[in-house]
Protein backbone atom coordinates (compact mmCIF):
# COMPACT_ATOMS: atom_id res chain seq x y z
CA UNK A 1 0.00 0.00 0.00
CA UNK A 2 2.60 2.34 -1.13
CA UNK A 3 0.82 4.67 -2.89
CA UNK A 4 -1.57 4.89 -0.08
CA UNK A 5 0.94 6.21 2.24
CA UNK A 6 2.30 9.07 -0.22
CA UNK A 7 -1.22 11.06 0.89
CA UNK A 8 0.76 13.16 3.12
CA UNK A 9 2.80 14.50 -0.58
CA UNK A 10 -0.80 15.97 -1.56
CA UNK A 11 -1.83 17.48 1.71
CA UNK A 12 1.43 19.35 2.37
CA UNK A 13 1.34 21.19 -1.59
CA UNK A 14 -1.80 22.69 -1.87
CA UNK A 15 -1.71 23.39 -5.74
CA UNK A 16 -1.61 19.49 -6.03
CA UNK A 17 -4.50 19.50 -3.79
CA UNK A 18 -6.41 21.55 -5.58
CA UNK A 19 -5.95 19.91 -9.08
CA UNK A 20 -6.42 16.32 -7.20
CA UNK A 21 -10.01 17.56 -6.08
CA UNK A 22 -10.82 19.14 -9.47
CA UNK A 23 -10.14 15.66 -11.21
CA UNK A 24 -11.90 14.02 -8.63
CA UNK A 25 -14.86 15.87 -8.75
CA UNK A 26 -15.23 16.56 -12.18
CA UNK A 27 -15.58 12.85 -12.78
CA UNK A 28 -19.22 12.65 -11.57
CA UNK A 29 -19.73 15.86 -14.31
CA UNK A 30 -18.08 14.31 -17.21
CA UNK A 31 -19.89 10.87 -16.65
CA UNK A 32 -23.47 13.03 -16.92
CA UNK A 33 -22.44 15.46 -19.58
CA UNK A 34 -20.06 13.83 -22.01
CA UNK A 35 -23.05 11.51 -23.91
CA UNK A 36 -25.18 14.05 -24.50
CA UNK A 37 -22.55 15.68 -26.60
CA UNK A 38 -22.29 12.33 -28.76
CA UNK A 39 -25.47 10.43 -28.19
CA UNK A 40 -27.96 10.59 -30.86
CA UNK A 41 -30.75 9.66 -29.22
CA UNK A 42 -32.02 11.50 -25.96
CA UNK A 43 -35.15 13.06 -27.64
CA UNK A 44 -37.20 10.49 -29.45
CA UNK A 45 -37.86 10.92 -33.24
CA UNK A 46 -41.52 11.31 -33.38
CA UNK A 47 -44.16 12.95 -36.71
CA UNK A 48 -46.00 15.67 -35.93
CA UNK A 49 -43.73 18.13 -33.44
CA UNK A 50 -43.94 21.70 -34.11
CA UNK A 51 -43.22 24.79 -32.40
CA UNK A 52 -45.82 26.80 -31.09
CA UNK A 53 -47.77 29.47 -32.69
CA UNK A 54 -47.48 32.74 -31.49
CA UNK A 55 -50.63 32.90 -29.79
CA UNK A 56 -49.86 29.36 -28.44
CA UNK A 57 -46.84 31.16 -26.85
CA UNK A 58 -48.82 34.30 -25.61
CA UNK A 59 -50.88 31.66 -23.71
CA UNK A 60 -48.04 29.15 -22.23
CA UNK A 61 -46.50 32.80 -21.21
CA UNK A 62 -49.81 33.42 -19.33
CA UNK A 63 -49.93 29.87 -18.23
CA UNK A 64 -46.28 30.53 -16.74
CA UNK A 65 -47.21 33.96 -15.11
CA UNK A 66 -50.31 32.76 -13.27
CA UNK A 67 -48.45 30.02 -12.08
CA UNK A 68 -50.49 27.39 -13.39
CA UNK A 69 -47.63 24.93 -12.71
CA UNK A 70 -48.04 25.18 -9.23
CA UNK A 71 -50.96 22.82 -9.11
CA UNK A 72 -50.69 20.86 -13.00
CA UNK A 73 -48.11 19.27 -14.04
CA UNK A 74 -47.82 18.41 -17.70
CA UNK A 75 -46.18 15.03 -17.59
CA UNK A 76 -48.25 11.66 -18.14
CA UNK A 77 -45.80 8.88 -15.89
CA UNK A 78 -45.53 5.29 -17.74
CA UNK A 79 -48.49 4.53 -14.93
CA UNK A 80 -50.72 2.16 -16.12
CA UNK A 81 -53.38 4.39 -13.91
CA UNK A 82 -51.85 7.57 -15.11
CA UNK A 83 -52.11 6.02 -19.02
CA UNK A 84 -55.97 4.90 -18.24
CA UNK A 85 -56.58 8.41 -16.78
CA UNK A 86 -55.03 10.73 -18.84
CA UNK A 87 -53.51 9.02 -22.26
CA UNK A 88 -50.72 7.93 -23.77
CA UNK A 89 -48.04 8.80 -21.55
CA UNK A 90 -45.60 12.13 -22.12
CA UNK A 91 -42.28 11.56 -24.72
CA UNK A 92 -39.36 13.91 -24.45
CA UNK A 93 -39.73 15.64 -27.78
CA UNK A 94 -43.08 16.63 -26.96
CA UNK A 95 -41.11 19.05 -24.31
CA UNK A 96 -38.46 19.55 -26.86
CA UNK A 97 -39.39 23.27 -27.73
CA UNK A 98 -40.89 23.76 -23.92
CA UNK A 99 -38.71 26.67 -22.42
CA UNK A 100 -39.13 25.74 -19.49
CA UNK A 101 -40.71 22.89 -19.48
CA UNK A 102 -43.65 22.22 -17.27
CA UNK A 103 -42.95 18.55 -15.98
CA UNK A 104 -43.56 17.76 -12.48
CA UNK A 105 -45.13 15.62 -9.85
CA UNK A 106 -46.98 18.35 -7.84
CA UNK A 107 -50.59 17.61 -8.32
CA UNK A 108 -53.51 19.81 -6.80
CA UNK A 109 -55.29 20.21 -9.80
CA UNK A 110 -55.18 17.17 -12.57
CA UNK A 111 -52.18 16.61 -14.97
CA UNK A 112 -52.84 19.11 -18.17
CA UNK A 113 -50.14 17.29 -20.99
CA UNK A 114 -52.84 16.05 -22.68
CA UNK A 115 -56.01 17.83 -21.98
CA UNK A 116 -56.13 19.53 -25.13
CA UNK A 117 -59.19 18.44 -27.00
CA UNK A 118 -60.74 16.83 -24.18
CA UNK A 119 -63.12 19.45 -23.40
CA UNK A 120 -64.69 22.29 -25.44
CA UNK A 121 -62.93 25.87 -25.57
CA UNK A 122 -66.24 26.99 -24.20
CA UNK A 123 -65.67 24.67 -21.01
CA UNK A 124 -62.18 25.77 -20.51
CA UNK A 125 -63.49 29.60 -20.90
CA UNK A 126 -66.14 29.33 -18.36
CA UNK A 127 -64.58 27.29 -16.01
CA UNK A 128 -61.22 29.81 -16.06
CA UNK A 129 -63.98 31.96 -15.10
CA UNK A 130 -65.20 30.48 -12.70
CA UNK A 131 -64.01 26.91 -11.43
CA UNK A 132 -66.90 26.03 -9.14
CA UNK A 133 -69.46 26.91 -11.02
CA UNK A 134 -69.09 23.76 -12.94
CA UNK A 135 -66.82 21.60 -10.69
CA UNK A 136 -67.90 22.44 -6.97
CA UNK A 137 -65.33 20.76 -5.18
CA UNK A 138 -62.52 22.29 -7.05
CA UNK A 139 -60.63 24.60 -5.40
CA UNK A 140 -59.05 26.31 -8.15
CA UNK A 141 -59.15 30.75 -8.14
CA UNK A 142 -61.13 31.90 -10.58
CA UNK A 143 -59.22 34.11 -13.67
CA UNK A 144 -62.01 35.84 -15.04
CA UNK A 145 -59.90 38.94 -15.14
CA UNK A 146 -58.51 37.33 -18.45
CA UNK A 147 -61.30 38.04 -20.47
CA UNK A 148 -61.00 41.99 -19.94
CA UNK A 149 -57.57 41.94 -20.43
CA UNK A 150 -56.17 42.44 -24.18
CA UNK A 151 -53.45 40.20 -25.50
CA UNK A 152 -49.97 42.57 -25.61
CA UNK A 153 -48.07 40.99 -28.27
CA UNK A 154 -46.18 44.25 -29.81
CA UNK A 155 -43.30 42.38 -29.18
CA UNK A 156 -44.08 38.75 -30.13
CA UNK A 157 -41.68 39.22 -33.26
CA UNK A 158 -38.85 39.57 -30.61
CA UNK A 159 -40.38 36.08 -28.21
CA UNK A 160 -40.27 34.09 -31.18
CA UNK A 161 -36.98 35.05 -31.85
CA UNK A 162 -35.77 34.53 -28.43
CA UNK A 163 -36.82 31.20 -29.08
CA UNK A 164 -35.16 30.27 -31.66
CA UNK A 165 -32.25 31.26 -30.19
CA UNK A 166 -32.34 28.46 -28.05
CA UNK A 167 -33.13 26.05 -30.98
CA UNK A 168 -37.03 26.01 -31.84
CA UNK A 169 -36.67 26.41 -35.11
CA UNK A 170 -39.15 29.39 -36.23
CA UNK A 171 -38.36 30.41 -39.84
CA UNK A 172 -37.98 33.82 -40.84
CA UNK A 173 -41.13 33.83 -42.46
CA UNK A 174 -42.88 32.94 -38.97
CA UNK A 175 -41.37 35.38 -37.15
CA UNK A 176 -42.02 38.20 -39.87
CA UNK A 177 -45.55 37.46 -39.79
CA UNK A 178 -46.38 36.67 -36.05
CA UNK A 179 -48.65 39.76 -35.58
CA UNK A 180 -50.21 38.81 -38.33
CA UNK A 181 -50.64 34.93 -37.01
CA UNK A 182 -51.94 35.78 -34.05
CA UNK A 183 -54.70 37.66 -35.68
CA UNK A 184 -55.35 34.70 -37.93
CA UNK A 185 -55.88 32.35 -34.89
CA UNK A 186 -58.08 34.47 -32.99
CA UNK A 187 -59.54 36.63 -35.65
CA UNK A 188 -59.65 34.30 -38.38
CA UNK A 189 -63.17 35.75 -40.38
CA UNK A 190 -62.31 39.29 -40.11
CA UNK A 191 -58.35 41.02 -39.24
CA UNK A 192 -56.61 37.47 -39.44
CA UNK A 193 -58.02 36.74 -42.79
CA UNK A 194 -55.01 37.86 -44.89
CA UNK A 195 -52.91 35.49 -42.92
CA UNK A 196 -54.87 33.02 -42.46
CA UNK A 197 -53.72 30.86 -44.92
CA UNK A 198 -49.64 31.44 -44.00
CA UNK A 199 -50.47 30.41 -40.17
CA UNK A 200 -51.76 27.22 -41.33
CA UNK A 201 -49.32 26.31 -44.37
CA UNK A 202 -46.13 27.11 -42.15
CA UNK A 203 -46.84 25.81 -38.96
CA UNK A 204 -48.51 22.62 -40.64
CA UNK A 205 -44.78 22.36 -42.66
CA UNK A 206 -42.86 22.75 -39.76
CA UNK A 207 -45.47 19.82 -38.07
CA UNK A 208 -45.02 17.40 -41.25
CA UNK A 209 -49.09 16.73 -41.09
CA UNK A 210 -52.24 18.34 -41.62
CA UNK A 211 -54.92 19.43 -38.91
CA UNK A 212 -52.40 20.96 -36.06
CA UNK A 213 -53.51 24.09 -36.15
CA UNK A 214 -57.11 25.35 -34.86
CA UNK A 215 -58.25 28.67 -35.48
CA UNK A 216 -61.25 30.25 -34.07
CA UNK A 217 -62.56 32.75 -31.54
CA UNK A 218 -61.62 31.02 -28.33
CA UNK A 219 -62.92 33.00 -25.36
CA UNK A 220 -66.72 33.86 -26.98
CA UNK A 221 -65.91 37.46 -27.56
CA UNK A 222 -64.99 37.57 -31.17
CA UNK A 223 -64.39 41.56 -30.79
CA UNK A 224 -60.97 41.44 -29.01
CA UNK A 225 -57.84 39.63 -28.49
CA UNK A 226 -58.01 38.92 -24.92
CA UNK A 227 -55.71 37.06 -22.77
CA UNK A 228 -58.26 34.12 -22.61
CA UNK A 229 -57.91 33.65 -25.91
CA UNK A 230 -54.35 32.93 -26.00
CA UNK A 231 -54.56 30.85 -22.76
CA UNK A 232 -57.41 28.76 -24.32
CA UNK A 233 -55.46 28.71 -27.40
CA UNK A 234 -52.76 26.92 -25.64
CA UNK A 235 -54.58 25.01 -23.38
CA UNK A 236 -56.49 23.23 -26.22
CA UNK A 237 -53.57 22.16 -28.21
CA UNK A 238 -51.68 21.01 -25.25
CA UNK A 239 -50.47 16.94 -26.02
CA UNK A 240 -52.32 17.02 -29.71
CA UNK A 241 -49.26 17.61 -31.61
CA UNK A 242 -47.36 13.87 -31.55
CA UNK A 243 -48.81 11.48 -33.86
CA UNK A 244 -49.29 8.16 -32.13
CA UNK A 245 -50.10 6.25 -35.15
CA UNK A 246 -46.87 6.24 -36.28
CA UNK A 247 -44.69 6.10 -33.10
CA UNK A 248 -42.97 3.42 -32.24
CA UNK A 249 -42.81 2.26 -28.95
CA UNK A 250 -40.80 -0.91 -29.28
CA UNK A 251 -37.86 0.81 -31.10
CA UNK A 252 -34.95 0.14 -29.19
CA UNK A 253 -34.02 4.09 -29.31
CA UNK A 254 -37.49 4.57 -28.11
CA UNK A 255 -36.65 2.18 -24.83
CA UNK A 256 -36.55 4.24 -21.75
CA UNK B 1 2.22 0.19 8.72
CA UNK B 2 3.98 -2.08 11.23
CA UNK B 3 3.47 -1.99 14.95
CA UNK B 4 6.37 -0.23 15.35
CA UNK B 5 5.23 2.67 14.20
CA UNK B 6 1.76 2.54 16.00
CA UNK B 7 1.51 5.81 18.74
CA UNK B 8 -1.06 5.05 21.32
CA UNK B 9 -2.48 8.33 22.84
CA UNK B 10 -1.23 8.03 26.63
CA UNK B 11 -4.33 9.69 28.06
CA UNK B 12 -7.29 7.95 26.18
CA UNK B 13 -5.13 4.56 24.97
CA UNK B 14 -6.70 5.21 21.36
CA UNK B 15 -4.09 4.93 18.42
CA UNK B 16 -3.37 8.34 16.69
CA UNK B 17 -2.88 8.91 13.00
CA UNK B 18 0.87 9.75 13.73
CA UNK B 19 0.35 13.67 12.51
CA UNK B 20 1.72 16.32 14.94
CA UNK B 21 1.20 19.97 15.05
CA UNK B 22 2.92 21.70 17.97
CA UNK B 23 2.76 18.88 19.34
CA UNK B 24 -0.75 18.06 19.06
CA UNK B 25 -2.24 14.69 17.71
CA UNK B 26 -5.46 13.77 16.35
CA UNK B 27 -6.66 10.61 17.80
CA UNK B 28 -7.43 7.74 14.80
CA UNK B 29 -10.92 6.12 15.57
CA UNK B 30 -12.17 4.31 12.51
CA UNK B 31 -15.49 4.37 11.22
CA UNK B 32 -17.58 1.49 13.18
CA UNK B 33 -17.50 -1.68 11.24
CA UNK B 34 -21.14 -2.03 10.06
CA UNK B 35 -21.26 1.14 8.33
CA UNK B 36 -17.95 0.29 6.62
CA UNK B 37 -19.56 -2.77 5.25
CA UNK B 38 -22.91 -1.49 4.06
CA UNK B 39 -20.81 0.81 2.19
CA UNK B 40 -19.40 -2.09 0.48
CA UNK B 41 -22.26 -3.74 0.00
CA UNK B 42 -24.17 -0.23 -1.51
CA UNK B 43 -20.75 -0.25 -4.21
CA UNK B 44 -20.94 -4.22 -4.58
CA UNK B 45 -24.61 -3.40 -5.86
CA UNK B 46 -24.25 -0.20 -7.75
CA UNK B 47 -22.05 -2.51 -10.00
CA UNK B 48 -24.85 -5.79 -9.94
CA UNK B 49 -27.54 -2.94 -10.76
CA UNK B 50 -25.16 -1.73 -13.70
CA UNK B 51 -25.17 -5.36 -15.25
CA UNK B 52 -28.94 -6.09 -14.53
CA UNK B 53 -30.41 -2.91 -15.67
CA UNK B 54 -30.07 0.31 -17.57
CA UNK B 55 -27.73 2.00 -16.72
CA UNK B 56 -25.09 3.88 -18.50
CA UNK B 57 -26.17 6.70 -20.71
CA UNK B 58 -23.92 5.87 -23.74
CA UNK B 59 -20.47 4.43 -24.85
CA UNK B 60 -18.56 6.25 -26.95
CA UNK B 61 -19.35 4.21 -30.34
CA UNK B 62 -22.74 2.62 -28.81
CA UNK B 63 -25.39 4.68 -30.19
CA UNK B 64 -27.76 4.23 -27.27
CA UNK B 65 -27.64 3.24 -23.79
CA UNK B 66 -26.84 -0.04 -22.42
CA UNK B 67 -30.07 -2.21 -21.89
CA UNK B 68 -28.62 -4.50 -19.44
CA UNK B 69 -28.90 -8.71 -18.32
CA UNK B 70 -32.66 -7.68 -17.46
CA UNK B 71 -33.77 -5.66 -20.66
CA UNK B 72 -35.52 -3.53 -18.58
CA UNK B 73 -38.19 -0.81 -19.73
CA UNK B 74 -40.52 1.15 -17.74
CA UNK B 75 -42.30 2.14 -21.37
CA UNK B 76 -42.94 -1.84 -22.06
CA UNK B 77 -43.67 -2.40 -18.63
CA UNK B 78 -46.44 -0.13 -18.85
CA UNK B 79 -47.87 -1.23 -22.37
CA UNK B 80 -47.89 -4.89 -20.40
CA UNK B 81 -49.82 -3.59 -17.77
CA UNK B 82 -52.22 -1.52 -19.71
CA UNK B 83 -52.62 -4.76 -22.13
CA UNK B 84 -53.50 -6.82 -18.87
CA UNK B 85 -56.00 -4.47 -17.61
CA UNK B 86 -57.50 -3.97 -20.85
CA UNK B 87 -57.49 -8.59 -20.88
CA UNK B 88 -59.32 -8.47 -17.61
CA UNK B 89 -61.86 -6.59 -19.29
CA UNK B 90 -61.88 -8.21 -22.42
CA UNK B 91 -64.76 -11.10 -21.27
CA UNK B 92 -66.98 -8.43 -20.08
CA UNK B 93 -66.40 -6.14 -22.64
CA UNK B 94 -66.85 -8.12 -25.53
CA UNK B 95 -70.25 -9.05 -24.29
CA UNK B 96 -71.16 -5.70 -24.31
CA UNK B 97 -69.41 -5.25 -27.53
CA UNK B 98 -71.83 -7.91 -29.01
CA UNK B 99 -74.74 -7.34 -27.21
CA UNK B 100 -77.15 -4.35 -27.94
CA UNK B 101 -77.80 -1.50 -26.29
CA UNK B 102 -81.01 -2.13 -25.76
CA UNK B 103 -79.77 -5.76 -24.21
CA UNK B 104 -77.50 -4.49 -22.16
CA UNK B 105 -79.93 -2.74 -20.42
CA UNK B 106 -82.24 -5.42 -19.52
CA UNK B 107 -79.28 -8.35 -19.05
CA UNK B 108 -78.98 -7.59 -14.91
CA UNK B 109 -75.30 -8.83 -15.45
CA UNK B 110 -74.75 -6.87 -18.38
CA UNK B 111 -76.24 -3.64 -16.91
CA UNK B 112 -74.36 -3.59 -13.86
CA UNK B 113 -71.23 -4.33 -15.05
CA UNK B 114 -71.92 -1.55 -18.20
CA UNK B 115 -73.07 0.67 -15.23
CA UNK B 116 -70.25 0.51 -13.19
CA UNK B 117 -68.00 0.91 -15.75
CA UNK B 118 -70.01 4.00 -17.42
CA UNK B 119 -69.82 5.72 -13.77
CA UNK B 120 -65.94 5.88 -13.87
CA UNK B 121 -65.56 6.83 -16.83
CA UNK B 122 -68.65 9.30 -16.75
CA UNK B 123 -66.67 11.04 -13.36
CA UNK B 124 -63.32 11.76 -15.10
CA UNK B 125 -64.46 12.33 -18.92
CA UNK B 126 -68.11 13.94 -18.65
CA UNK B 127 -68.67 14.95 -15.22
CA UNK B 128 -66.36 18.25 -16.14
CA UNK B 129 -69.06 19.83 -17.74
CA UNK B 130 -72.66 17.73 -16.82
CA UNK B 131 -71.42 17.29 -13.58
CA UNK B 132 -72.05 14.46 -10.61
CA UNK B 133 -74.48 12.11 -11.88
CA UNK B 134 -75.38 14.62 -15.32
CA UNK B 135 -77.00 16.77 -13.18
CA UNK B 136 -75.62 20.07 -15.68
CA UNK B 137 -74.53 23.49 -15.25
CA UNK B 138 -75.33 26.64 -17.06
CA UNK B 139 -74.57 26.18 -20.18
CA UNK B 140 -74.55 22.57 -19.87
CA UNK B 141 -77.46 19.97 -20.52
CA UNK B 142 -78.58 17.83 -17.42
CA UNK B 143 -78.19 14.19 -18.37
CA UNK B 144 -80.70 13.33 -15.29
CA UNK B 145 -83.54 14.58 -16.77
CA UNK B 146 -85.99 14.11 -19.62
CA UNK B 147 -85.36 16.89 -21.61
CA UNK B 148 -82.79 16.20 -24.99
CA UNK B 149 -81.97 18.57 -27.18
CA UNK B 150 -81.20 15.82 -29.91
CA UNK B 151 -81.92 12.61 -28.67
CA UNK B 152 -82.47 10.92 -25.89
CA UNK B 153 -82.48 7.44 -26.89
CA UNK B 154 -80.39 4.85 -26.60
CA UNK B 155 -78.62 4.86 -30.28
CA UNK B 156 -78.92 8.93 -30.28
CA UNK B 157 -76.89 8.84 -27.08
CA UNK B 158 -74.47 6.76 -28.59
CA UNK B 159 -74.32 8.64 -31.81
CA UNK B 160 -73.67 11.75 -29.42
CA UNK B 161 -70.72 10.39 -27.57
CA UNK B 162 -69.16 9.31 -31.07
CA UNK B 163 -69.65 11.97 -32.94
CA UNK B 164 -69.73 14.87 -30.53
CA UNK B 165 -71.63 18.06 -31.52
CA UNK B 166 -70.37 20.85 -33.25
CA UNK B 167 -66.90 19.02 -32.94
CA UNK B 168 -64.55 20.08 -35.79
CA UNK B 169 -62.71 16.83 -36.39
CA UNK B 170 -65.95 15.08 -37.02
CA UNK B 171 -67.61 15.03 -40.28
CA UNK B 172 -70.82 13.55 -39.08
CA UNK B 173 -71.25 15.33 -36.12
CA UNK B 174 -74.29 16.76 -34.69
CA UNK B 175 -74.06 19.66 -36.09
CA UNK B 176 -76.66 23.66 -36.37
CA UNK B 177 -75.82 27.04 -35.96
CA UNK B 178 -77.77 29.78 -34.40
CA UNK B 179 -77.12 32.89 -35.47
CA UNK B 180 -76.16 35.77 -33.15
CA UNK B 181 -79.18 38.25 -34.15
CA UNK B 182 -77.74 41.15 -32.48
CA UNK B 183 -74.44 40.97 -32.74
CA UNK B 184 -73.99 40.28 -36.12
CA UNK B 185 -76.49 42.96 -37.36
CA UNK B 186 -79.37 40.82 -38.39
CA UNK B 187 -81.82 42.52 -36.09
CA UNK B 188 -81.16 45.59 -33.67
CA UNK B 189 -81.61 46.07 -30.32
CA UNK B 190 -84.90 46.45 -29.88
CA UNK B 191 -86.44 43.91 -32.03
CA UNK B 192 -84.16 41.57 -30.15
CA UNK B 193 -85.57 43.13 -26.81
CA UNK B 194 -89.58 42.41 -28.53
CA UNK B 195 -88.23 38.83 -29.61
CA UNK B 196 -86.86 38.58 -25.80
CA UNK B 197 -90.67 38.73 -24.88
CA UNK B 198 -93.10 37.05 -27.08
CA UNK B 199 -90.13 34.09 -26.13
CA UNK B 200 -90.98 34.67 -22.58
CA UNK B 201 -94.24 34.58 -23.12
CA UNK B 202 -94.02 31.65 -25.13
CA UNK B 203 -92.71 30.32 -22.10
CA UNK B 204 -95.93 31.27 -20.28
CA UNK B 205 -94.17 33.88 -18.18
CA UNK B 206 -94.81 37.80 -17.95
CA UNK B 207 -94.37 39.74 -20.67
CA UNK B 208 -95.01 42.70 -22.21
CA UNK B 209 -97.99 41.93 -24.48
CA UNK B 210 -97.38 45.33 -26.89
CA UNK B 211 -93.43 44.06 -27.69
CA UNK B 212 -94.43 40.60 -27.34
CA UNK B 213 -96.69 41.12 -30.41
CA UNK B 214 -94.32 42.85 -32.77
CA UNK B 215 -91.45 39.74 -31.35
CA UNK B 216 -94.05 37.26 -32.73
CA UNK B 217 -93.80 38.91 -36.52
CA UNK B 218 -90.25 38.67 -35.85
CA UNK B 219 -90.36 35.15 -34.38
CA UNK B 220 -92.23 33.03 -37.58
CA UNK B 221 -89.53 34.50 -39.58
CA UNK B 222 -86.46 34.24 -37.88
CA UNK B 223 -87.03 31.36 -35.36
CA UNK B 224 -89.74 29.35 -36.24
CA UNK B 225 -87.70 27.46 -39.07
CA UNK B 226 -85.66 25.85 -36.17
CA UNK B 227 -87.79 26.54 -33.07
CA UNK B 228 -91.27 25.87 -34.54
CA UNK B 229 -93.99 27.61 -35.17
CA UNK B 230 -95.27 27.39 -31.78
CA UNK B 231 -91.49 27.62 -29.86
CA UNK B 232 -92.16 23.81 -29.57
CA UNK B 233 -88.25 22.52 -30.36
CA UNK B 234 -86.99 20.65 -33.39
CA UNK B 235 -85.08 17.46 -32.07
CA UNK B 236 -83.04 16.94 -35.66
CA UNK B 237 -81.28 20.49 -35.05
CA UNK B 238 -81.21 20.52 -31.33
CA UNK B 239 -83.41 23.64 -31.62
CA UNK B 240 -84.63 23.64 -28.00
CA UNK B 241 -88.24 23.58 -26.54
CA UNK B 242 -88.73 27.40 -25.71
CA UNK B 243 -92.11 26.50 -24.23
CA UNK B 244 -91.38 24.21 -21.07
CA UNK B 245 -89.58 25.60 -17.80
CA UNK B 246 -86.31 24.26 -18.57
CA UNK B 247 -83.58 26.91 -19.31
CA UNK B 248 -79.98 25.75 -20.45
CA UNK B 249 -78.43 29.59 -20.30
CA UNK B 250 -80.71 30.99 -17.82
CA UNK B 251 -84.39 31.85 -17.93
CA UNK B 252 -84.40 35.73 -17.13
CA UNK B 253 -85.04 38.44 -19.43
CA UNK B 254 -81.93 39.71 -19.76
CA UNK B 255 -80.46 35.94 -20.23
CA UNK B 256 -83.10 35.50 -22.95
CA UNK B 257 -81.96 38.66 -24.44
CA UNK B 258 -78.51 37.66 -24.33
CA UNK B 259 -79.20 34.74 -26.01
CA UNK B 260 -81.20 35.91 -28.64
CA UNK B 261 -78.10 38.55 -29.31
CA UNK B 262 -74.78 36.65 -29.15
CA UNK B 263 -76.27 33.05 -29.80
CA UNK B 264 -75.16 29.69 -28.21
CA UNK B 265 -73.76 27.13 -30.31
CA UNK B 266 -72.22 24.48 -27.76
CA UNK B 267 -69.60 22.15 -28.40
CA UNK B 268 -69.30 18.94 -26.76
CA UNK B 269 -66.09 16.95 -28.39
CA UNK B 270 -66.51 14.24 -30.07
CA UNK B 271 -65.43 10.85 -28.04
CA UNK B 272 -64.63 7.99 -30.38
CA UNK B 273 -61.26 8.76 -30.96
CA UNK B 274 -60.59 8.82 -27.21
CA UNK B 275 -62.69 5.69 -25.33
CA UNK B 276 -63.23 2.65 -27.07
CA UNK B 277 -66.55 1.25 -28.33
CA UNK B 278 -66.99 -0.70 -25.05
CA UNK B 279 -66.41 2.56 -22.81
CA UNK B 280 -68.49 4.55 -25.59
CA UNK B 281 -71.42 1.88 -24.96
CA UNK B 282 -71.26 1.63 -21.04
CA UNK B 283 -71.56 5.26 -20.72
CA UNK B 284 -74.78 5.06 -23.32
CA UNK B 285 -76.10 3.05 -21.02
CA UNK B 286 -74.96 4.86 -18.26
CA UNK B 287 -76.13 8.17 -19.10
CA UNK B 288 -79.67 6.67 -20.84
CA UNK B 289 -80.24 5.20 -17.03
CA UNK B 290 -79.52 8.58 -15.25
CA UNK B 291 -83.10 9.72 -15.04
CA UNK B 292 -84.57 10.41 -18.37
CA UNK B 293 -83.59 8.04 -20.81
CA UNK B 294 -85.93 7.21 -23.65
Amino acid sequence: MGLMNNHGILERHSILLTIGILVVVSIGGIIQMAPLMYMDNTIEKVDGMRPYTPLELAGRDIYIREGCYVCHSQMVRPLRDEVERYGHYSLAAESMYDHPFQWGSKRTGPDLARVGGKYSAEWQVDHLIDPRALVPESVMPPYAFLMDKKLKYDGIEDRLRTERLVGVPYTDEMIANAKGHILAQADPDNRGFDYYDSLVAEYEAAAGREGTVELRDWDGNPNEITEMDALVAYLQMTGTLVDFTTYEADDLSNRR
Amino acid sequence: MTDERRDIDDHSGIETTGHSWDGIKELNNPLPRWWLYIWYATIAWAIVYMIFMPALPALPGLGTNTTGLRNHSDRDLVAVAVADLKAARVDQSATLLEASLEEIETDRNLQQFALAMGESLFGDNCATCHGAGGRGAVGYPSLADDVWLWDGTLDGIEFTLRHGIRHDGDDETRFSIMPAFGRDGLLNAAEVGALSQHVLMLAGREADVEEAKIGAGLFSIHCATCHGDMGQGDRTQGAPNLTDTEWLYGDSEGEIYATIYNARNSHMPAWQDRLDDASIKALAVYVHTLGGGE
